[in-house]
């Protein structure tokens, strides 16, 4: 009978509860569920990720006989590339401050600089890939070369897919201003924003540094 | 290395060059040449067309995308899932008795039956079919019907979400379908090592339906999961802590995070070997320092905890059936919740055990079979607290409790057998026997299965109202059960001679035997799953008769505290919770429904974007196994511009008004569906 | 040994089968010893189990609800005594199996040398095992016996009470190699090698197949196990040297294209170094063997001009010649060459070459 106990309340027990702020309720509660959510999709998007590096660690020194990461990487290039990045973390930080002081105009003007700061990383790693492509370096040239494109592929489409994100976000708060939903949103993309700046700083000392130094 | 010869010697590999507007389809993607295949296409497109003409005729299309498609109700979306899962069972287990009847004539020298080519296909569609598309939409279907019941939630976090996750899952399933007709299904074994699942070993379409489907309904899964751990952890009703959640939506919760953290391995890993296959990578080649060897890694490590994530919601089915037709309370309710997560965790250290022959040493060897042994410990205790649940009970030998005592007893068999398959110099003579393939269908069938029939008799009456036929489940259940060991008996003798699985022919009539016990076996399960069939359409014709009320079963947890079948909305009020075994403590405290007082009640909107976006992806999916690749792009910018449209609709929520929810309450208006 | 027999003896009973357990009552002293350590674990883990089983017979039928006599206690959720021997019981079969295991695992090994030849029979350290090398093709086993210099496609033999080492490999997709009379099976998977040491310990024809789907011919792959005395073997050895093949380069490329039911082959030779392409996987005309592109790999790649030229290490054959190979790549380090090549070729993990294992 031990755990059967049970505190019983002066007057017996209330099973109902009759809550008349329901309506506020279910939205906070909605709103926290979708952070968590998100946070959840997150980190099962980073085992994604965890698997790409592993695989990355594993077959990353199969050069098959060809090009190894000295050969290829401009840490020049793949720096300006990760200054980019980073900045557009931090601009993202100023668009959710301004979000916070429901300052509409200066939140879409931060993450206009974020988009833009963001392209410019996509541009770069396309560039890169281009590169890559024309002197021969495609993802099937050897079991590195296919780690490679994948890891750094993977996370550019992220990138990229962020970016859309991010004018799909633009044109809905145009539209309908920094509603509940809104405000959701961009706090979902910047927790979206800052995941992929700590997943490339991964990438960036994993592979690049790395691969260039070591 | 690579041998030109492949194509020819698979018979049937569909290795057309492709044309730029119809890919590699040609006339010779249909099964002309297979009598039985052709045969099944012939009566499958009859079959099809009849349902077509009959829905179409009883003028049920609206009423369908109305109600069922576009509903974002957990409860509907819950049938669905059980639905698709009856439908493929049938296909599944028509593989399963071709296998047995090709190997029963086979090893009695009548070798014409089946080719070797479309015995490799069937044995490996039955396994991805049965996995992914039977047990796993089950599972599902159990845990988004009843788990938001339990816990005294009117939906579960994300209703839209939800809506997807199904329709991707069928979206997989509608194309390993459409692979029985048009083309060819993978014949490399459910698990598709490389690189005999590579481009250079397979390189007909089978492979490419096998990578589609499972990373189509992969992603469903994945949604799924995360939307029900935060409905777990965010949507209880007050008063629920943790240790006061039912067992079922423990094992809910935990099966859900196993899901999350592990279905993206599998994702990653078929994503990687697509890649192989589509972009000439070499993660899993042969060549050019890919590594076979990671794939198989990578594949248990998703495909150890997935089989536990097929089991523990059935754990948790079987203790809220033993307690409630022992009429007692779950013995040992704390430690059921402790094995619980030490099985989910455990589950994660383990995948070497499926292949200690690859010599990976004895040190890792035996840290792996140990692992593994460990996990019967949790296990074990379940056992004891079913048991000691049984025990000073009043026992009610009803459907449900027949299912939960057989799978008591067959269960702890598979896990005797599974034990010595981790035991690493046994399993260097068990491993890929015919021993083996009896073990897992052991606790696949012994478990999983049984839970399953167990739990659709236990909560039918909950979903629509009266009981399920108990004649023609009697018989479903003693066809599974009798048959189950008729069938794999044999198996397991025959392993321990030494005979090895996936064989499509015999050099010698020795085994004959054996395979025709199997065989008479596998008819008996037929048996079962004809009856249980002819159990539910018998149960629909005399619904008047077994007619019931809310909670038939003397429940003792939420879902029955409302009225059979629920209301679209739930509960009309949120309730509070005191006690595990929260309905059972309220009946106790003379808990009476109101019939007054009621305030509106939010509900989100049913939305059609689930189904056009799946419907899509279908396409692409198909487009892309062919290589018609503009049709492939064309499918994906519209998936992505309809997901993006969709995000553009701020209008998706509305509430029931108060009056109409008193109305539904007291008996005065259809329960079913929202009017909107 | 007693609880050996009476397993035994139970075994089949309960199996309703008096033969044949080939897996239970093998010919090798391996087989054998893991076939009785199933028997152990099983015993063991009867104990728990068979009470579980007649204790959910007896509690549903005592407390069946028609049985208005027996106890009812329907808030009786818990007993510490209980919840300890529920934990406590599966807990010590498990510490015992798990030392069984661990102890086995190791005695076991397949890597290992064999620690005797039978139970009355100790190892004789004068006698070296006989190398067998392994080759899985689709679909058909080539083995190669490099003592005799001799081959054969889908025929082995050994001599009883000999041990012998397997050296396995695959020039296709995995399989696994298994004699169950033997001893348990090791896969075989391609540019890898696996190793199995096993006895066999009675004359006899066993047969020998691969427990691994491989494809289309799958259950044909399949051969004949020959356990002959010393005279026996002999005889053998010398019916294959009088075969007209010899296993070279062309004999090898012609035999690996895929085939169902290959019919026995003898080779009455065996070219030199032809176990290492195959392992290497250039066997092949114009193969670059793994062994040279892992050495090129340790060396940091052969540059981006090694995706165009990637012929320069062709042929090369960095076991014979790595200085060549080293020149070709690293130029730069022409001073420190025979100290670094040194390095690597004295570390295994580094150059797997023809000692790459699995994992």
């Amino acid at each position: 009978m031990s755990s059967a106990t049970v505190e019983t309340p002066k007057g017996g027990f209330e099973f109902i509860v009759h809550d008349d702020h329901h309506h506020d309720d279910g939205d906070h509660h909605h709103e926290t569920g979708t952070m968590l959510g998100f946070w959840i999709y997150l980190m099962s998007d980073c085992l994604i990720f965890g698997i790409l590096f592993a695989i990355y660690a594993v077959v990353g020194q199969n050069y098959a006989a060809g090009p190894a990461p000295l050969d290829l990487f401009e840490l020049d290039k793949i720096a300006w590339a990760t200054a980019w990045l980073l900045l557009s973390s931090i601009t993202y930080g100023f668009s959710v401050i301004k979000m916070h002081e429901n300052n509409k105009n200066m939140m879409m003007f931060w993450l206009i600089i974020t988009g833009i700061f963001g392209a410019g990383f996509l541009y770069l790693s396309v560039e890169e890939f281009m590169h890559l492509w024309h002197i021969g370096a495609g993802p099937g040239a050897s079991a590195f070369l296919s780690a490679f494109w994948f890891l750094v592929g993977t996370h550019g489409v992220h990138v990229a897919c962020g970016a859309l994100w991010l004018v799909v976000l633009l044109v809905q708060v145009q539209i309908h201003g920094l509603t509940h939903e809104n405000k959701r949103r961009i706090l979902c993309l910047s927790l979206f924003w800052h995941f992929l700046d700590l997943i490339w700083i991964g990438v960036f000392s994993f592979v690049y540094l790395t691969g260039v130094l070591l | 290395m690579a041998s030109p010869t492949a194509a020819v010697e698979h018979g049937t590999d569909i290795v057309n060059s492709a044309h730029w507007f119809w890919g590699k389809l040609g006339w010779d993607i249909f099964p002309f040449y297979d009598p039985i295949i052709f045969g099944t296409f012939i009566g499958t497109c009859l079959l099809g067309l009849a349902v077509v003409g009959a829905v179409t005729y009883f003028r049920l299309w609206g009423y369908l995308w109305n109600e069922w498609f576009t509903s974002i109700d957990h409860k509907k979306i819950g049938i669905m899932y059980m639905i698709l899962g009856v439908i493929m069972l049938v296909r599944g287990f028509a593989d399963a008795l071709l296998m047995r009847l090709h190997q029963a004539l086979a090893s009695a020298g009548y070798v014409g039956f089946l080719p070797a080519y479309h015995y490799d296909q069937v044995f490996t569609v039955h396994g991805v079919i049965m996995i992914f598309f039977v047990a796993m939409p089950f599972v599902t279907g159990f845990m988004n019907y009843v788990m938001p019941l339990q816990i005294g939630a009117r939906d579960v976090a994300f209703p839209f979400l939800n809506n997807f996750s199904f329709w991707l899952t069928v979206s997989g399933a509608i194309l390993i379908m459409i692979s029985l007709f048009v083309g060819e299904f993978a014949a490399t074994g459910w698990l598709a090592y490389p690189p005999l699942s590579g481009l250079t070993f397979s390189p007909g379409v089978g492979m490419d339906y096998y990578l589609w489907s499972l990373n189509i309904a992969g992603i469903g899964t994945t949604l799924s999961g995360i939307n029900l751990v935060v409905t777990i952890v965010k949507m209880r009703a007050p008063g629920m802590t943790w240790m006061k959640m039912p067992v079922f939506t423990w094992t809910a919760l935990c099966t859900n995070i196993l899901i999350v953290a592990t279905f993206p391995v599998l994702t990653a890993t078929l994503a990687l070997l697509t890649a192989d296959r589509y972009l000439g990578t070499h993660f899993f080649t042969n060549e050019m320092g890919g590594s076979p060897m990671m794939y198989v890694n990578l594949i248990w490590i998703w495909g150890h905890p997935e089989v536990y994530i097929l089991m523990l919601p059935i754990f948790g089915v079987f203790s809220e059936v033993v307690s409630t037709f022992c009429s007692k309370r779950l013995f040992g309710y704390t430690s059921m919740v402790y094995a619980t997560c030490v099985i989910m965790i455990l589950s994660y250290i383990v995948w070497l055990h499926h292949f200690f022959t690859m010599g990976a040493g004895a040190n890792v060897n035996s840290f792996f079979g140990i692992s593994t042994m460990i996990i019967s410990i949790p296990t074990g205790a379940k056992l004891f607290n079913w048991l000691f649940t049984m025990y000073k009970g009043r026992i009610r030998f009803e459907l449900p409790m027949m299912w939960t005592v057989a799978f008591m007893l067959t269960f702890v068999i598979g896990g005797l057998t599974g034990v010595l398959l981790a035991i690493p110099p046994a399993d260097y003579v068990l491993h890929n026997s015919l021993f083996l393939v009896a073990h897992f269908h052991n606790v696949i069938i012994g478990g999983v299965v049984f839970g399953i029939f167990a739990g659709i008799n236990f909560w039918w009456p909950k979903a629509f109202g009266f009981k399920l036929d108990p004649f023609w489940g009697k018989i479903s259940f003693w066809g599974w059960v009798v048959g189950f060991w008729f069938a794999f008996m044999p198996l397991y003798i025959m392993g321990l001679m030494g005979v090895t699985r996936r064989l499509s022919q015999f050099e010698d009539t020795f085994y004959a035997g054996y395979f025709f016990v199997a065989l008479l076996g596998a008819l008996m399960i037929a048996i079962g799953v004809l009856a249980f069939v002819v159990q539910i359409a018998v149960s629909i014709l005399k619904r008047e008769e077994l007619k019931v009320d809310g909670d038939p079963w003397g429940g003792r947890t939420l879902e029955w505290a409302t009225t059979s079948p629920p209301p679209y909305y739930n509960f009309a009020f949120n309730i509070r919770v005191h006690a595990l075994d929260a309905w059972q403590h309220m009946k106790d405290n003379g808990y009476k429904k109101p019939t007054e007082g009621f305030t509106p009640i939010h509900m989100p909107h049913y939305t059609s974007s689930g189904i056009i976006i799946s419907g899509f992806m279908t396409v692409m999916g198909f487009a892309l196994i062919w290589h018609v690749w503009w049709l492939a792009a064309v499918t994906f910018f519209a998936s992505l511009v309809w997901g993006i449209g969709h995000t553009f609709n701020y209008n998706r929520d509305y509430y029931i008004p108060a009056d109409e929810v008193q109305a539904i309450e007291n008996g005065k208006a259809p329960t079913m569906s929202p009017a909107e | 040994m007693l609880l050996k027999r009476v397993g035994l003896f139970v075994l089949p009973l309960l199996l309703l089968s008096g033969c044949q357990l080939t897996v239970l009552n093998p010919s090798g002293d391996i087989a054998a010893q893991q076939g009785d350590l199933i028997i152990y674990a099983t015993i063991l883990m009867l104990i728990v189990i068979v009470p579980v089983m007649v204790l959910t017979v007896f509690f549903a039928l005592k407390y069946r609800a028609s049985n208005k006599e027996a106890e009812y206690e329907p808030d009786w959720d818990h007993s510490v005594t209980l919840e300890v021997i529920v934990w406590s019981v599966p807990l010590a079969i498990i510490i015992c199996l798990a030392g069984l295991t661990w102890v086995a695992t190791h005695r076991l090994e397949p890597y290992d040398d064999l620690k005797r030849i039978s139970v009355d029979q100790p190892i004789d350290p004068s006698v070296k095992p006989m190398e067998v090398q392994v080759v899985a093709l689709d679909w058909k086993w080539l083995f190669i016996y490099p003592e005799y210099g001799i081959a054969t496609v889908n025929e082995a033999a050994a001599i009883v009470d000999r041990p012998v080492e397997f050296k396995i490999t695959s020039a296709t997709v995995m399989n696994a190699f298994y004699i169950p009379e033997m001893a348990g099976m090791i896969y075989a998977m391609g540019g890898m090698e696996t190793e199995l040491n096993a006895v066999i310990n009675a004359p006899g024809e066993f047969e020998g197949f691969s427990a691994n789907y491989s494809g289309n011919g799958f259950s044909h792959m399949r051969f004949d196990f020959h356990a002959l005395d010393q005279a026996g073997f002999d005889a053998w050895v010398e019916k294959v040297r009088e075969a007209p093949l010899a296993l070279d380069q062309d004999a090898y490329v012609a035999l690996e294209p895929q085939s169902t039911a290959h019919p026995v082959t003898y080779y009455s030779s065996v070219e030199e170094g032809i176990w290492d392409k195959i392992l290497n996987m250039c066997a092949g005309v114009d193969d670059l063997c793994l062994n040279d592109m892992m050495m090129a790999d340790a060396l940091g790649g052969g540059g981006i001009e090694g995706l165009y030229n990637r012929e320069l290490f062709r042929g090369l054959c960095a076991a014979d010649d790595p200085q060549g190979l080293f020149d070709i790549l690293r130029p730069d380090l022409a001073d420190r060459r025979d100290e670094i090549i040194h390095a690597m070729l004295s570390d295994d993990t580094l150059l797997p070459s023809s000692k790459a294992q699995a994992n």
